[in-house]
């Protein structure tokens, strides 16, 4: 009688402990929504920004975010998967790995604002490549990486070794059982992981600062050369992002309208990240179904 | 400690050909001596079960006779593994290759999370074919030789993992015969799968023993004495005693092996 009690308080607290925190979020959303959505019309976000004037729009940023993302999952996706992949089935158990290992924990850790400065030192100032995307990109793959190949080793562990052996002994080598048996098994887990290291770079300001840098030229959206300034895809050029944006209005922004920006910023960068996460996890799941032939 | 007393029993006044044999062969787990010295010679198309309690060393000398050994951590095999006038056990000898011929079905069914024409294809493509007309036929044949055709023929696009325990087993003997192997490991095959689906893998083996030359490693001693033709029984990493079945479970040289038969111990 009495654990069945015990049983049932222990529930009733896991479920109210779930409750807050749900609500917690749930409101923090709400609010950000509720404040930032009415500011947020087509022309917001098409327009570029104005620095004095009312009526300035995000276009600019909300590209530049959105470029920087894609341009850093592309050096640290294959990056964290090679780390990930040697850690969890190549690296012989002794202290070179674990070194390894404790080092990607403590740069996991480590704050955004210290990796802003560390790639100001290194990326911007020693291998002169200015405030410019590039050097955000590098910045948020240092930012990106311990935790990314964290998560891609976990998700290669948690695969069953009876797998690995099945595949060996059908005479496949070892590379051809990572890749075809033991990656198709974790994907699921690997994507989250990229998913979740998606958002956080998303909405990362501090380690952008001083890398990517806070001002947002002008763009002309009909030039796709890489190679010209007013390119949208030029990696050289100073790139604020979103994030970025919403930390500079409000520490410093001078147009009338500083406060309803801020907050349409807010709400924009939300529902980017949720509506990121949604089709990640859809095309994640379609990938899945393929390789696995249901 | 010293070397128990042994019966084993060399083949030589039988016609059989030899399809597998260990000379000398000792595992060591990082540094410790876990197998000692076995000497077997096991008979092409014959059932040949390996008993003996657990710890015993039958399951690790299993794995090293395809090197998976290879594959565990701080795991060293010495002596000899004769394979077609070759030893195996020599690292000039390509594993991947090795492992082709010398299949292996596992205690845990394992399928790939694959359907269950991709479980059984999938290795066939990875080693370069993909002539759909011959994988179709694979699938049929190994199938059918592992009497799960009739249970799947309309599902073969469905994932593997929604088959039952036994089936799933019967789906990795398939899949483990597509490649054509001489010889099939099998460890412990039926020890988690129920009465009913443990009497169609035997049946499969019985079967399958017209191709393929079969060691099992089995806790059951009913199973190994209906479906094997010789029996080796492993003690404290040793082989005991090997000898033709019948003359294992009923008038065996070794007391321990009576001991071991008659349910005295293990």
């Amino acid at each position: 009688m009495n654990a069945k009690k015990w049983d049932k308080i222990s529930t009733l607290t896991l479920y109210t402990i779930a409750g807050i925190i749900v609500m917690i979020l749930a409101t923090l959303l709400i609010y950000i929504l509720v404040q930032g959505l009415p500011h947020v019309s087509w022309h917001f976000l098409t327009t570029p920004a104005k620095a004095f004037q009312s009526g300035g729009g995000i276009s600019i940023q909300l590209f530049n975010s959105f470029y920087l993302l894609i341009l850093s999952m592309l050096i640290s996706v294959p990056l964290a998967l090679g780390a990930g992949i040697w850690l969890s089935e190549y690296a012989p158990n002794n202290w070179l790995t674990s070194v390894i290992r404790t080092a990607i924990e403590i740069l996991s850790s480590l704050p955004s604002i210290v990796v802003g400065l560390f790639g100001f030192l290194v990326f911007v100032v020693q291998c002169h490549l200015g405030f410019s995307i590039l050097s955000g990109a590098l910045a948020l793959t240092i930012f990106n990486l311990p935790l990314l190949t964290r998560n891609i080793e976990d998700a290669l562990r948690s695969v069953d070794a009876a797998q690995r052996e099945a595949g060996l002994a059908l005479g496949l080598s070892r590379w051809e059982t990572v890749v075809h048996v033991v990656i198709p098994a974790a994907l699921p887990g690997i994507l989250t992981g990229i998913i979740l290291c998606a958002g956080r770079v998303f909405g990362e300001a501090a380690a952008l600062i001083f890398t990517a840098g806070q001002s947002a030229p002008p763009l002309d959206f009909t030039n796709w050369n890489p190679f010209k300034i007013t390119s949208p895809l030029n990696p050289m050029r100073p790139a604020e992002t979103l994030a970025v944006h919403i930390w500079k209005i409000n520490a410093e922004g001078i147009m009338p309208d500083a406060e309803a920006v801020s907050a349409g910023s807010s709400a924009v960068l939300v529902l980017a990240v949720l509506i990121f996460n949604i089709i990640a996890r859809w095309v994640g799941n379609h990938i899945y179904r393929k390789m696995t032939a249901k | 400690m010293e070397k128990p007393q042994t019966y084993i029993n060399d083949l030589t006044d039988t016609d059989y050909e030899i399809a597998l044999a260990t000379e000398h062969l000792k595992v060591f787990y990082g540094g410790k001596e876990a197998l000692h010295d076995v000497s077997l010679r096991f008979p092409r198309y014959q059932i040949s079960a390996l008993i003996g309690p657990s710890g015993s060393g039958k399951s690790t000398y299993l794995r090293s006779l395809n090197r998976m050994n290879d594959t565990v951590n701080g795991a060293r095999v010495t002596g000899r593994i004769i394979y077609r006038d070759l030893n195996v056990n020599d690292n000039q000898v390509d594993v991947f290759e090795l492992r082709k011929h010398i299949g292996m079905v596992f205690q845990r069914p394992n399928p790939f999370n694959k359907s269950i024409y991709d479980n059984i294809t999938f290795a066939l493509r990875r080693h370069g074919q993909h002539n759909k007309k011959y994988l179709d036929q694979v699938v049929e044949t190994t199938l059918k030789q592992a009497a799960l055709w009739d249970q799947v023929k309309d599902d073969l696009y469905q994932s593997a993992l929604a088959l039952s325990g036994g089936q799933q087993q019967r789906l990795c003997i398939a899949r483990a015969i597509a490649m054509q192997p001489d010889i099939l490991l099998m460890d412990e095959p039926t020890s988690a799968l129920d009465p009913i689906s443990t009497a169609q893998v035997e049946e499969t083996m019985l079967a399958l023993k017209e191709k393929y030359t079969i060691i099992v490693v089995t806790h059951n001693m009913q199973q190994a004495s209906r479906v094997s033709d010789y029996t080796a029984f492993f003690n404290q990493g040793h082989a005991i005693e090997y000898d033709a079945t019948k003359r294992i479970f009923t008038n065996p040289h070794m007391q321990a092996t009576e001991a071991y038969v008659s349910g005295h111990f293990g």
